[in-house]
């Protein structure tokens, strides 16, 4: 390969909507919808619950077929795909160690060396059963990064866990990415956490809303429309604490506890 | 030992060969009510098979093979349910079957109904021994190179398909297999008990194994177990075949779920 050649195949788009649209039973959950994805770019598609977010991704990936428009997808494309979970069923007998090597067979130590990456060697021969909704959705990280992919695709890769699990669990798609230099589609709806590694976010309501770098459509009117209420429920209470909590809530008095000021406490 | 003995059991270790293998994924995929509508089936297979004819055993897959076309077709219809339309199927062809069998009894064929339900095993010959040697070994090499598609999309089909299995095809194939498995074992357990023969052994196999592939192969030993214990059974107490073998499973399976939990 020359290098024009590289450099005209790091060009073309891993992916491109054009005008997608998608009804179902005469509802429409998609209208006009376009755009693309480029090699090594991290974007995060986010929207309020029915945007269709998870009907936009399952066509791009070619799970579902859209009523309207077309899907390109670079020839030979390698895509990772994380779903939001997965249930096993009890009755089939599947390890961690199973469940990687299900579509294609990997060695011993890729396997190992994958689920280290996400931290989660330890998992190596638990069945898929007994593990945890943080851990699964880390395990099911590492059988997509096994395939070498050019594109990941996250279907809210955090959906149901607490501030701290998603935390590290962004923290490990950040590190994973740099690693393997893929690029990145995720779906999101805790729109501060996700977006300050983020190169370019895509807002949805059933048509694109606004695009571009996280900062400008953090400030945008459609997104401020679209989020506005929910950024102010969601503010972190700044306030004077002038007691202490114990673990379940209770207040206890404390004797350096008085005049205490935490200022937005993030962990 | 007699010559019928040792067909028969050999027709039974065929059986349970096939049965074990594909009702691991029967059980994995709850497709218990899906065998039992072929096996229901099965008797408007012989019924037309002996009304034009032919060997009963061509009736039964090619009638299977229909009946998995169908459903496959009105699966994608999607506004009914899967246990709702095998429902229909199911009790159609059961009824359809019965009415064929009449007509043609009233035609002066002699069919012993009996022998269809609950199997013949002691009346299996040499002839019939080859064709069910010659299914076995085309099934077991169809499902080898099917084994992993069909572990992927019993874990999970959407992940399957991005990883670019041809989901359709694979499930379509394995249906096609079942009905083979049922047109195999009619000879041994009969029409009414073959899902048993599918879903019992594997059931029983899912205690001691680890991994999907385990399950494959421990359930072919148990129900070569069942084979043998019914085969006695029935040889020293004058039991009918084929629900011997089918209680042995069963007492396999519940002697193990015992046990294990135990220790």
């Amino acid at each position: 390969m020359t290098d024009i050649d590289q450099l005209n195949s790091e060009m073309e788009p891993l992916l491109a909507a054009q005008q997608v649209g998608f009804v179902v039973r005469g509802k429409t959950i998609l209208s006009d919808v376009s755009l693309q994805v480029m090699a090594k770019e991290i974007i995060t598609l986010i929207g309020p619950n029915g945007a269709g977010k998870t009907s936009l991704i399952r066509i791009l990936l070619g799970l579902s077929k859209a009523s309207s428009g077309q899907v390109e997808r670079k020839h030979d494309l390698r895509i990772g795909y994380v779903p939001q979970r997965i249930y096993v069923p009890d009755v089939m007998p599947l390890r961690v160690y199973d469940f990687m090597n299900v579509s294609s067979s990997y060695s011993l130590e890729q396997c190992e060396q994958t689920l280290d990456e996400v931290d989660c060697g330890y998992l190596m021969y638990s069945p898929m059963q007994n593990i945890s909704g943080g851990e699964m959705q880390r395990v099911l990280l590492a059988r997509a990064l096994l395939k070498v992919p050019q594109l990941l695709v996250l279907d809210e890769p955090a959906s149901g866990m607490d501030i701290i699990g998603q935390q590290a669990l962004y923290e490990t798609i950040r590190c994973v990415r740099d690693k393997h230099d893929c690029g990145i589609l995720m779906v999101s709806h805790d729109l501060h956490l996700v977006m300050a590694q983020t190169d370019r976010v895509i807002c949805l309501n059933t048509h694109v809303c606004c695009t571009g770098h996280p900062d400008d459509v953090s400030e945008h009117p459609e997104y401020i429309k679209l989020f506005g209420d929910a950024l102010d429920g969601l503010a972190l209470y700044s306030h004077v604490h002038d007691h202490e909590h114990d673990i379940h809530g209770d207040v206890i008095t404390s004797e350096h506890s008085s005049g205490c000021n935490h200022k937005k406490e993030v962990h | 030992m007699d010559d019928f003995i040792v067909y028969a059991l050999a027709a039974g270790v065929a059986v349970a060969l096939v049965v074990g293998p594909l009702g691991s994924v029967v059980v994995w995929r709850r497709m218990a009510y899906f065998g039992d509508t072929l096996a229901h089936a099965a008797l408007l297979g012989v019924a037309l098979a002996i009304a034009a004819e032919q060997l009963p055993m061509t009736g039964v897959g090619l009638m299977g093979v229909f009946i998995a076309a169908v459903l496959f077709w009105l699966e994608k219809q999607r506004d009914l349910s899967t246990d709702t339309l095998l429902g229909i199927l199911s009790h159609s062809a059961l009824a359809l079957g019965l009415i064929v069998l009449s007509v043609i009894q009233a035609q002066g064929f002699n069919i012993n109904l009996m022998s269809y339900l609950f199997g013949d095993l002691l009346a299996v010959d040499r002839s019939d021994l080859l064709l069910m040697y010659g299914s076995v070994a085309f099934i077991l090499l169809v499902f080898s190179q099917i084994l992993s598609p069909l572990i992927s999309i019993s874990v999970n089909e959407e992940l399957a398909r991005v990883d670019g299995i041809a989901v359709e095809k694979i499930r379509f194939v394995f249906m096609i297999l079942l009905a083979l498995v049922i047109a195999v074992a009619l000879k041994v357990v009969g029409i009414l008990l073959i899902t048993a023969l599918l879903i019992i052994p594997a059931a029983t196999a899912r205690l001691y194994s680890k991994s999907p592939k385990q399950m494959v192969l421990v359930s072919i030993l148990i129900a070569v177990m069942a084979v043998v214990i019914g085969l006695y059974a029935s040889l020293n107490w004058d039991f009918p075949a084929g629900p011997a073998i089918v209680v042995a499973a069963s007492l396999l399976f519940f002697v193990s779920r015992i046990c294990v939990r135990k220790c």
